[in-house]
């Protein structure tokens, strides 16, 4: 598959006991259905061991519904799914001994404090129980959390709550981390908490897949990112290669009244060129091309050149905007 | 974070663990250690207040039944009574705050337990509580002059059984209901009569036949028989009906509380 083919740089982590071409997920066919509505249509999914695969999509484009359908906790009407080598749904209870899960909500137990949170998870991950101890500390220590350990949850700060939730699902030391929309609703700073602890796991060779509806979050710390709308995946890839193939490098964006945008926007296109609106701007994109020079000397507007983004493939690609 | 070695690499799950039970105990366990003393209390002062009341309310004007001491009668008797509070309220509220507004049970089935584990650990633990607190009639009772015996210490066992249950019951009522409001209709409409037609406080053979017959299908009347038997005395043939009964209930109420939660939370 295309897709997984750019995370090269990256040794797996994965065991002796599968080849370590093997991918550690693998989705064909999926479908899922709520009455009227397709929550997933037809996800193909493949993710190699060692990598972080970024779900990109809108609100409502399925991304819980494949997680879930990924963990067994749904199950498909139709198509199949191998979690490390465990047939989902039949094999969920083993396949889930090696995943850790981060849910879209905070659920953690209110009543508990940071210690017993970890060690009921610990317990029911059935972590052996002379490793059980060691492997509470190190979570807490991953969350930052070791000078509360005896704090309920319930008087914990909100970026230390996320921090807990992220540490919970790691306390079994998982092989495959499952992380729906992980920084959703925090701020600047716990983000980039949290991307710094994402990014020392993908350093580990922990397997992850995340989603986000954060261009920069999927940008930043996924090898491949699949762009997903209504229910399937649209295109996916790495954020780099899919930018070079739909948006070329540079962007160049125009400023002006619509009449004028829309005069060029049809130069564009009668140039074959790829171009994305938004409310009082346009940009063409592949500036860089020698076809993209010519077409923007000829326009007399306030223009600024930029980086292409993978918004601007998400937009190209799906037609629909994101945030 | 290493994922080479990791811990649980080893593991072979059966097709049902006792370690996952252990687990979902373990977390009771730490909320029961800091709330013991209020749990305790609310389960165990309304069945003492209605010992205390029809034992020498009614103790008054009665003074044997059946051969019993109306005391002793009542209770015997209240041990089912204590053992049903115990059980099904806190097993339709908790299931219901759990799984609506807390999530729980949805957390708990994206880890390696299922919903057999999950209902069997929830429903055993509720079960436990309540054998013990069943126990408290019976020592307010001796502490009223009831004569010790062997057979008591049976008492716990079978409020266990009947306990776990109702437990079951209370899981699957908390998790079909659509709001708390629907948890009164089930309090006055079910558990209000189970209680009343067991023969707690008077015995069923003066009452008209319909009455008996509610009590023949009421597993209660059953756990209160068994009680009073293993305090004054073992009829084997009966004793084993009873027990088949509650064994029988306690079954059921495990298939439907284990199939409504797999429905309801693997969507
Ligand atoms: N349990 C459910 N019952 C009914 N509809 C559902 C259920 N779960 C998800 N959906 C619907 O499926 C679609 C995809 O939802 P979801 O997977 O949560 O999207 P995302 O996580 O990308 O926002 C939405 O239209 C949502 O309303
Ligand atoms: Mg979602």
């Amino acid at each position: 598959m295309r897709s997984t083919t750019v995370a090269g740089e990256r040794v797996p982590g994965d065991g002796p006991d599968e080849p370590q071409t093997a991918p550690v997920v693998r989705a064909s066919g999926l479908r899922k259905q709520f009455g009227d509505v397709i929550a997933v249509d037809g996800l193909e999914l493949s993710v190699p061991a060692g990598t972080c695969f970024g779900l990109l999509g809108p609100n409502g484009a399925g991304k819980t519904t494949t997680m879930r359908l990924l963990l067994g906790q749904s199950t498909p009407d139709a198509g199949s799914i191998d979690i490390l080598g465990y047939e989902i749904p039949r094999e969920r209870k083993h396949a889930r001994i090696h995943v850790g899960v981060v849910s879209q909500q905070d659920t953690l137990d209110e009543e508990l404090t940071v210690r017993e949170n970890l060690d009921v998870f610990a317990r029911l991950y059935r972590v052996p129980r002379r490793r059980r101890t060691a492997a509470v500390d190190q979570a807490m220590a991953l969350a930052g959390l070791t000078e509360r350990v005896n704090t309920l949850v319930h008087a914990l700060s909100g970026g230390m709550r996320r921090r807990l939730l992220v540490a919970r699902a790691l306390v079994h030391q998982p092989r495959l981390v499952l992380l729906d929309e992980p920084t959703v609703g925090l701020d600047p700073q716990v983000r980039h908490e949290l991307w710094a602890l994402i990014e020392q796991l993908r350093a580990d060779g922990v397997t992850l897949i995340m989603t986000t509806h954060y261009i920069e979050e999927a940008e930043r710390l996924s090898d491949a990112v699949a762009l997903m709308v209504r229910g399937d995946i649209v295109d996916q890839g790495s954020p780099a290669d899919l930018r070079r193939l739909h948006a070329g490098g540079e962007a160049v964006e125009f400023y002006g009244p619509p009449h004028r945008l829309d005069e060029i926007a049809a130069a564009a296109a009668a140039a074959n060129l790829p171009t994305r609106r938004v409310a009082n701007s346009i940009a063409v994109l592949r500036a860089e091309e020698d076809c993209t020079q010519r077409l923007v000397s000829g326009i007399d507007m306030p223009a600024q050149r930029r980086p292409s983004t993978l918004e601007d493939v998400f937009v190209l690609r799906t037609g629909e905007t994101i945030e | 974070m290493s994922s080479v070695d990791s811990p649980a690499r080893s593991v072979r799950l059966g097709r049902f663990e006792i370690a996952a039970v252990l687990a979902l105990w373990r977390r009771e366990w730490i909320l029961f250690r800091r709330e013991w003393s209020s749990i305790t209390f609310s389960a165990t002062i309304e069945p003492i207040i209605y010992l205390l009341a029809f034992g020498f309310g009614f103790g008054s004007l009665v003074a044997f039944t059946h051969g019993y001491r109306y005391l002793d009668f009542v209770g015997t008797g209240v041990v089912a009574t204590a053992v049903l509070f115990a059980s099904i309220f806190p097993a339709m509220l908790d299931t219901f705050v759990r799984s609506r507004y807390q999530n729980l049970y949805d957390t708990l089935l994206g880890t390696p337990i299922d919903a057999r584990e999950l209902v069997t650990a929830q429903g055993s633990w509720i079960g436990l509580r309540a054998g013990v607190y069943g126990t408290a009639p019976i020592l307010v009772a001796m502490a009223f002059g009831l004569p010790p015996s062997w057979g008591m210490l049976l008492v716990p066992v079978i409020g266990f059984v009947m306990g776990f249950g109702f437990a079951l019951l209370g899981i699957w009522v908390g998790m079909s209901v659509p709001s708390m409001n629907t948890i009164e209709y089930v309090i006055s409409g079910l558990v209000t009569p189970l209680f009343v037609f067991a023969g707690t406080f008077f015995p069923l053979d003066g009452l008209p036949g319909w009455t008996q017959t509610i009590a023949r299908i009421n597993p209660l009347y059953h756990c209160v028989e068994l009680v009073r038997h293993s305090v004054f005395g073992f009829d084997p043939g009966k004793d084993a009906l009873h027990l088949g009964v509650l064994l029988i209930f306690t079954v059921v109420c495990w298939l439907l509380a284990t199939r409504k939660v797999a429905r309801k939370l693997v969507t």
